[in-house]
């Protein structure tokens, strides 16, 4: 009787903490600034404009022998858009765009993941931009994991996904050549 | 007519600064309402916010110019026949127009150079960016651009009622000395 309880002890203990070491959680490192939120646009069909949310944060969990439990979800600052351009940039968070008076936060949060194997998976999430909800995916690959120099544990992943600025009641029309954004994140975790 | 104001008339000088800056300032006004309406595709897009740019910092130069000439050869006095309460106005609704005019154009400035580029006047020359790098300065900058245009209208309506006032009602020569064709013996 007192055995059978003591191993129980034990068992759920040592599950416990597997459960724990397995899906872990994490902040993502933007007081460090090892994460990124950029996005790409074509500029009249001759080139690639690029720009990025300075302001975000967020975190995820993840368990890298069950990948489809992960977890993440960010939030995003839109008046932190930055395309090296001040009048772009107001342009950019005016009506035209963002909107960012009335909307100052854009979100994501994961909804289902994919494994894809080889660290890839498809993250389904809900996006939602300018007020307007949206199931996106996001296209991630984990890039690495493991102890970082100063005691900490951190976990990385970069992901890409494409959507049409229509699709989010973004009014402004930049030409048929231009319709559409690609979104770039690259995200490193700390293990909390 | 003389170049400088006398005690009693306006100098050419004066009479010219005062009429070029409220056409500038109409025009100004109107480019900008149109610029920001523009489609990205049309042909004014770059050069509408261009002219609006370089005309904004030569206004500024006139401006600057005619606070000094203001104190380098002072407004005549005004009319005897001006109530106390109407001069106290005017002075005013004056100062208001400066002021406005100062702050409206600094305003202007600080968008375009809140990224640290310079502001180009027809391509003649550059005026460099002197504050960049506040946190949302060109956001902030542009509310107030936008609001004081708006204000400093309103402002010159009421100092265009005020001298249409003088004209049409008082029947003095309020107008007539700020177009160069009074005959202050007349009155």
């Amino acid at each position: 009787m007192k055995l059978k309880k003591w191993v129980t002890g034990v068992v759920s203990a040592a599950l416990l903490s597997a459960g724990a070491a397995n899906a872990a959680d994490y902040v993502i490192d933007t007081k460090g600034a090892h994460a990124f939120i950029q996005f790409k646009i074509s500029h009249l069909g001759y080139s690639w404009l690029y720009g990025r949310f300075n302001t975000f944060e967020g975190g995820f969990s993840f368990d890298e022998a069950n990948p489809s439990a992960s977890k993440i979800s960010v939030s995003i600052d839109t008046t932190s858009v930055d395309s090296n351009h001040a009048e772009r940039d107001k342009h950019l968070r005016s009506k035209d765009f963002l909107e960012v008076g009335k909307f100052p936060k854009a979100t994501f949060v994961s909804t289902r993941i994919e494994d894809k194997g080889d660290g890839k998976a498809a993250v389904h999430g809900d996006f939602t931009l300018r007020g307007v909800t949206k199931s996106i995916v996001i296209d991630a690959i984990h890039i690495g994991q493991g102890d970082d120099p100063w005691g900490g544990y951190r976990s990385g992943f970069s992901g890409k996904t494409s959507f049409k600025l229509k699709d989010f009641g973004i009014p402004k029309n930049l030409g048929p050549a231009s319709e559409e954004i690609e979104i770039f994140l690259s995200v490193e975790g700390i293990k909390k | 007519m003389n170049i400088q104001n006398s005690r009693s008339e306006w100098g050419a000088l004066s009479i010219a600064m005062h009429w070029v800056v409220a056409i500038v300032v109409f025009g100004l006004f109107g480019v900008g309402l149109y610029m920001v309406e523009l489609d990205y595709y049309d042909s004014m897009y770059k050069t509408a916010p261009f002219v609006h740019k370089s005309i904004g910092v030569l206004l500024f130069l006139v401006v600057i110019f005619r606070l000094f000439w203001r104190f380098i050869s002072p407004p005549p006095n005004g009319l005897e026949t001006h109530q106390a309460w109407e001069k106290k106005l005017a002075y005013w609704v004056h100062i208001a127009l400066y002021v406005l005019l100062l702050v409206l154009m600094i305003s202007g400035y600080l968008i375009s150079t809140a990224d640290g580029r310079a502001v180009s006047v027809f391509g003649w020359f550059d005026v460099p960016s002197v504050i960049s790098g506040i946190d949302n300065q060109e956001d902030i900058a542009g509310e107030i651009h936008e609001i004081l245009a708006y204000v400093l209208i309103s402002m010159v309506a009421i100092h265009a009622v005020g001298a249409l006032k003088h004209h049409f009602l008082d029947k003095d020569h309020t107008i007539l000395r700020m177009l160069g064709m009074s005959k202050s013996n007349d009155k």
